[in-house]
């Protein structure tokens, strides 16, 4: 059964890559399709019998590498962690495999693209259920891989390839720090299997060893380079900069990939090797740091993107920073119950755009939207629960509401309960994130939804409007332009947003997704609160997390902030883009430092391009023409000819009658004879 | 069969005979026609039996097997002495393996004196088999040597525009390194007394002082073989001019033979001198990999660039050979025979495109996936395998050889393991601008996507490539028993130089805390 969760969709994916233009669109559409619900029927089977059933297996498929003492082997390992991974990856992977029937059905590589989302399920598979750090890394690299194939899907799109790479470079600088990572605890503890690792960990705690030439502490050592590779993939601060680029992927697959499952990789690895965490508080407030920076960073630059994935993808990363919070603070359960309800209301509310942008012909800027609620009522609802699910709506002491309600707000407790100068900060950081959440969701849901129609306003009209709106022309204001190409195979439409009545609802095949989804975001929260950080933690987790961590009872001013801050973040939204819709345009014609500082995303693309990317480019050219060609073909082989050649002449001159020069020419004649002799001899 | 490997190597040689015996016969194209068979038929049959040297290969014991010796009597110590061990053998079915390919893969390209190509061909298979199943030095020495001569003919006569220099460079390059070589061969069977391979490794011991001059001697061969910064610079000219299968031959087996010699020769003969050059060949190892990265970014032609990433990972097969540690050795193997197939398959790729549109400038290409999905799709396999991508053969090596320099010392780990992401720039810059993109250049317009002749080359390889990333088990069933005996005797070694009887107590620094 565990075999057939992971091992389906690589069936699949090869069947739809390999055979799909074989076989058609349609039957490639519904083998992958298909094989996903039944992997995601299988999980939910291993998720009762594992975590409420207290059952664990580890399943031994086959050796891998083995070399010397150094062993590890394809191995399947399910216990609650996985488990949880389990339902969430097979879940939204398959409704977002349903979603892409409707939403892809214009584009001609339709089986390539179902092959290549369930490869991506297979290396997520394949991740969750690693037994050892290293299958872990192949997951690690595979869903990366994934990733970079399906940003990149519409490869006639310049800025699509640029994301593409840009997501697995910057995926590879945390996999640096991850595989220097996997070495140490190998290095360390003479095996990589978890179960192994986390028995010895205890026992190396105070212990140092040299690593860059500095004796530092074997657990926080380990967990920094572990966490670097968290950072890269979920996408924390330094290492976020590919997840909004990454939009310029197909909706459906950020919704999967880059909202529900992958960039939660990193969110995973920590609660995964939460044992070792709990050894090191160094490490712990680190990570506290980190997440609560994201948090706080993410939140602030998504309030004045126009792009509508672009602020669900800042959303994400905001989001993924709460969840590094819980787990810096040891509340590993809370991070996980996160993890979890965010997958399905992230995955709604990207959908939900998916939809908004498939109603608007592949248009993606909000600006062009407004009023949209008549004509896609159902959408809109879809929206609304997943905004109310992710700002966390709820009423606070009665303790009922929506998804993000539970999670979120446990989180902030986690942050408000924690030890130490750094909950503190957390504490601080993720409430004033809760209100800029609040904030930016509700000005994305108004300017889409409400207000009046933009589509249809002529080209210059917009140039005016944007005189006063906007800093520089529409064209640039991301920095990549052209976010509005979401599909080539809509090239005919161009970037023109249709007439609203022309605006219609998507296909059954899209809706229903939705719907499901829409349901987990109403009730994940309320149904699971129990198991995953309540009272029944301790029988639901099983061992698998290096704490268990209960939700406490907090003051009332902590339990009331986040509720008050989340309707004052809404009140801003409505009386800036409903009631006074003419100020945002005021504001951003001043150009405030601010406002630009917000709107260029703290300007970390501008800084790496000027750290990074030019000087290795400039090195390598240099390297080569000066390194290579001038020094070391200048002093060697060339230049040796050269001084060869400059002695010849000399003795030719001198003739100076000693036998040993004549013998010398006659010897660099040999040479030259048979040179020419090549030189000639190949041309025929 | 017990001279299975004598068949092994000399069939090639019978084969470039018949060649030359029906080259007389018909008219200019059945000659062609005639050479491009016989070359095929001899190496898929040589390729074949390597693969029957495999089966019947006892991998759970490093000593020599399929044993050949016949004592030549021309100067005492010198013998016909064949045999292969663990780390020997699969080079030798490597070699094997990659022949046909070459044949197939010239034969369109080739047009000009195809028997002569041909004869070429058989006959560096030949002298590159020799090299690897020699366990005579003088024997090695010739074969090694030899081998010069067929690809510098390759090179030279059937190259691009620049074929001279490139062929004069490769020439005098590696002839320099190996003249000390040479001297040093001579230097130690006046000690010895013998040349044979075996016995030195087993019963000779050289004076620590003696053995730095040794060791030099064949550093000066092997690191230009390799090659190893900063006396790589032959191999990007080289590699641009040569012919698409020379290219494959050049990267796939030459470059081998300087890390087969590092293993066969430095490390169980010059035992602590290996160990007290390893610090310079770590420096060596690492600026490699970081710098021939950074200049494959800023290459503009194609096989230049896939040739400086040759460059990169001949970086982590040094690496991981001097940390002297078994994962360092055995991924250093691995990385040497993966790579062998990888880069081998991405000069066919490149080939592929330039039968088309004869230019190898990146910037003359764009768009293909439109037109040419298939190559697409296989060219992509070997850029992601190039890079390192776990699941794919690059990976093992590169993270074994990474894995025993960070117990050796983490900094080469952590140099080393930027070079993992320089590799990811450079591959995947590559491929977009090849690949990826609108169809826009005129001359792109009717290009066609892989005929069989081209499936048929590159989807073995794409099958290989995958299956050593994912079950590489039956290469370490090969290697494993003779990398521990090389390890252990090393240990062994250093220990007797360190610790003459009397101070025994002293550890043998070999690696771990």
């Amino acid at each position: 059964m565990y075999q057939a969760i992971v091992f389906l969709p690589i069936i699949a994916s090869a069947i739809a890559g390999l055979f799909g233009r074989l076989l058609g669109p349609r039957p490639s559409e519904l083998i992958t399709t298909g094989a996903l619900f039944v992997s995601a029927a299988l999980s939910v089977m291993a998720f009762v019998d594992v975590c409420l059933g207290g059952h664990s297996y580890i399943i031994q498929v086959a050796p891998w590498i083995h070399s010397g003492s150094f062993a590890a082997d394809w191995t399947i390992r399910v216990d609650s962690l996985t488990a949880v991974m389990l339902v969430v990856v097979t879940g939204v992977s398959s409704l977002v495999h349903l979603y892409s029937i409707g939403y892809m059905a214009e584009d001609d590589c339709r089986p390539r693209f179902f092959s290549y989302l369930s490869l991506f399920t297979f290396a997520m598979l394949m991740l969750v259920t690693a037994n050892n750090f290293l299958q872990m890394f192949f997951g690690w690299e595979g869903v990366g891989l994934a990733s970079y194939l399906l940003i990149g899907f519409w490869f006639k799109k310049p800025e699509a390839n640029a994301a593409a790479m840009k997501a697995f470079i910057v995926n590879r600088v945390g996999d640096f720090g991850f595989a220097l990572g996997i070495f140490g605890v190998w290095y360390i503890f003479g095996t990589l299997d978890f179960d192994a690792v986390f028995k010895a960990a205890p026992g190396q705690v105070g212990h140092t060893f040299v690593f860059a030439g500095h004796s530092v502490d074997v657990m926080t050592t380990l967990c920094l380079l572990l966490f670097v590779g968290a950072m890269g993939k979920s996408a924390q601060l330094g290492l976020h900069t590919w997840l909004p680029d990454a939009m310029e992927g197909p909706t459906p697959v950020s919704a999967l990939i880059h909202a529900a499952t992958m960039v939660t990789a990193g969110v995973f690895l920590v609660c995964r090797c939460s044992p070792m965490y709990e050894l090191s508080a160094t490490a712990r407030e680190f990570v506290t740091f980190i997440g609560a920076t994201t948090a706080f960073f993410a939140a602030s630059v998504g309030l004045f993107q126009n792009d509508i994935k672009r602020v669900i993808a800042y959303s994400t990363c905001s989001q993924l920073g709460y969840m590094f919070v819980a787990a810096g603070v040891s509340a590993y359960g809370g991070a996980m119950f996160h993890l979890f309800t965010h997958a399905f209301f992230k995955a709604l509310l990207f959908l939900s755009a998916g939809s908004v942008i498939h109603a608007m012909h592949h248009e993606q800027d909000m600006r062009r939207m407004g009023g949209l609620y008549k004509q896609i009522p159902f959408t809109w609802a879809m929206m609304l629960i997943g905004n109310l699910a992710l700002t966390g709506v709820g009423l606070p002491v009665v303790g009922i509401g929506l998804a993000g309600f539970y999670s979120k707000d446990a989180i902030i407790n986690a942050a408000y309960g924690g030890m130490g100068g750094m909950a503190s900060y957390a504490f601080l950081l993720t409430l004033i994130a809760a209100m800029m959440t609040s904030f930016y969701s509700w000005r994305q849901f108004l300017m889409t939804f409400h207000g009046r129609y933009r589509g249809q306003d002529e080209a210059h009209d917009m140039a005016h409007s944007d005189a006063h709106t906007h800093d520089e022309p529409l064209e640039h204001d991301d920095g990549h332009g052209a976010q509005a190409h979401d599909a080539h195979a809509h090239d005919d439409h161009g970037h023109h947003a249709p007439k609203l009545e022309e605006v219609h609802e998507a296909p059954l095949t899209m809706l229903v997704p939705l719907a499901v989804l829409a349901v987990g975001a109403v009730f994940a929260g309320m149904a699971f609160a129990h198991n995953f950080i309540g009272p029944d933690a301790q029988g639901f987790w099983h061992n698998t997390l290096g704490a268990v961590w209960e939700e406490k009872e907090v003051p009332l001013w902590v339990e009331l902030a986040p509720f008050v801050l989340t309707i004052a973040g809404f009140a801003i939204a409505w009386f800036y883009y409903i009631r006074h819709p003419e100020l945002p345009a005021q504001m951003a014609a001043k150009k405030g430092m601010l406002y630009t500082f917000l709107y260029r995303k703290w300007y970390f693309d501008e800084l790496y391009d000027l750290i990074f990317v030019r000087p290795a480019l400039w090195f390598g050219r240099k390297l080569w023409k000066i390194g290579d060609g001038f020094l070391i073909d200048g002093l060697g082989p060339d230049g040796i000819s050269a001084r060869v050649l400059d002695v010849t002449r000399g003795t030719v001159k001198m003739q100076s009658g000693y036998v040993y020069h004549y013998a010398f020419a006659m010897l660099i004649g040999v040479l030259a004879l048979a040179t020419w002799f090549i030189a000639t001899g190949g041309t025929p | 069969m017990s001279h299975l490997l004598s068949i092994i190597t000399f069939l090639p040689l019978v084969g470039a005979v018949a060649i030359l015996l029906l080259g007389r016969l018909g008219n200019q194209s059945t000659i062609a026609g005639n050479a491009r068979w016989i070359a095929l038929i001899f190496t898929i049959a040589d390729f074949l039996l390597t693969v029957v040297l495999w089966a019947k290969f006892d991998g759970s014991t490093s000593s020599f097997q399929f044993v050949e010796y016949l004592n030549w009597r021309v100067a005492s110590g010198i013998s016909y002495h064949m045999g292969v061990d663990g780390i020997s053998m699969l080079f030798v079915v490597l070699t094997g393996l990659l022949m046909p390919f070459c044949i197939l893969a010239s034969w369109k390209s080739i047009e000009s004196r195809v028997a002569e190509y041909m004869v070429a061909f058989l006959a560096l298979e030949a002298l590159m088999m020799g090299v690897f199943t020699a366990l005579d030095l003088f024997l090695f020495y010739l074969f090694f040597e030899g081998g010069l001569i067929p690809m510098f003919l390759i090179i030279g006569i059937w190259g691009g525009k620049r074929r001279v220099y490139a062929s004069y460079k490769f020439f005098l390059y590696t002839l320099l390194g190996s003249v000390l070589m040479l001297l040093a061969i001579l230097a130690m069977y006046l000690q010895t007394g013998t040349t044979d391979i075996e016995t030195i490794i087993n019963t000779a011991h050289f004076s620590p002082q003696m053995q730095i001059w040794l060791w030099l001697a064949f550093f000066a061969s092997f690191a230009v073989k390799m090659p190893m910064w900063p006396v790589h610079t032959w191999l990007p000219d080289a590699h641009v001019e040569a012919p698409t299968a020379g290219s494959v031959i050049l990267a796939g087996i030459l470059l081998k033979m300087g890390g087969y010699g590092f293993l066969r020769f430095s490390l169980p003969m010059f035992a602590s001198a290996s160990e007290y050059f390893g610090p310079m060949v770590f420096v060596l190892s690492v600026v490699a990999i970081i710098y021939t990265s950074l200049v494959a970014l800023a290459q503009e032609d194609m096989k230049k660039l896939i040739a400086y990433s040759s460059v990169a990972h001949m970086g982590f097969v040094t690496m991981g050979i001097f940390t002297i540690t078994h994962q360092g050795i055995e991924g250093g193997i691995f990385q040497m025979l993966s790579h062998g197939i990888v880069s081998g398959a991405l000069f066919l790729c490149v080939g592929v495109v330039y039968d088309r549109m004869h230019t190898r400038e990146i910037a003359a290409y764009g768009g293909l996936v439109n037109r040419m999905p298939m190559y697409a799709a296989c060219f992509m396999v070997f850029t992601l395998a190039n890079v390192g991508l776990p699941g794919t053969g690059g990976f093992v090596g590169e993270f074994l050889t990474m894995l025993g320099a960070f117990i050796h010392n983490t900094w080469i780990a952590i140099f080393a393991a930027t070079g993992v992401i320089l590799s990811a720039a450079y591959a995947l810059y590559l491929y977009r601008r090849i690949v990826f993109g609108e169809l826009v250049k005129p001359a792109l317009q009717t290009i066609q996507d892989l005929s069989m002749r081209e499936v048929a080359l590159l989807a073995p390889l794409v099958v290989i490539t995958i299956l050593m990333g994912v079950y590489p088990k039956p290469i370490f069933d090969v290697t494993s028993a003779s990398v521990a005996n090389l390890v252990q005797q090393h240990k062994t070694a250093v220990a007797y130089d360190h610790a003459p009887p009397k101070v025994a107590t002293q550890t043998a620094p070999g690696g771990a805390r």
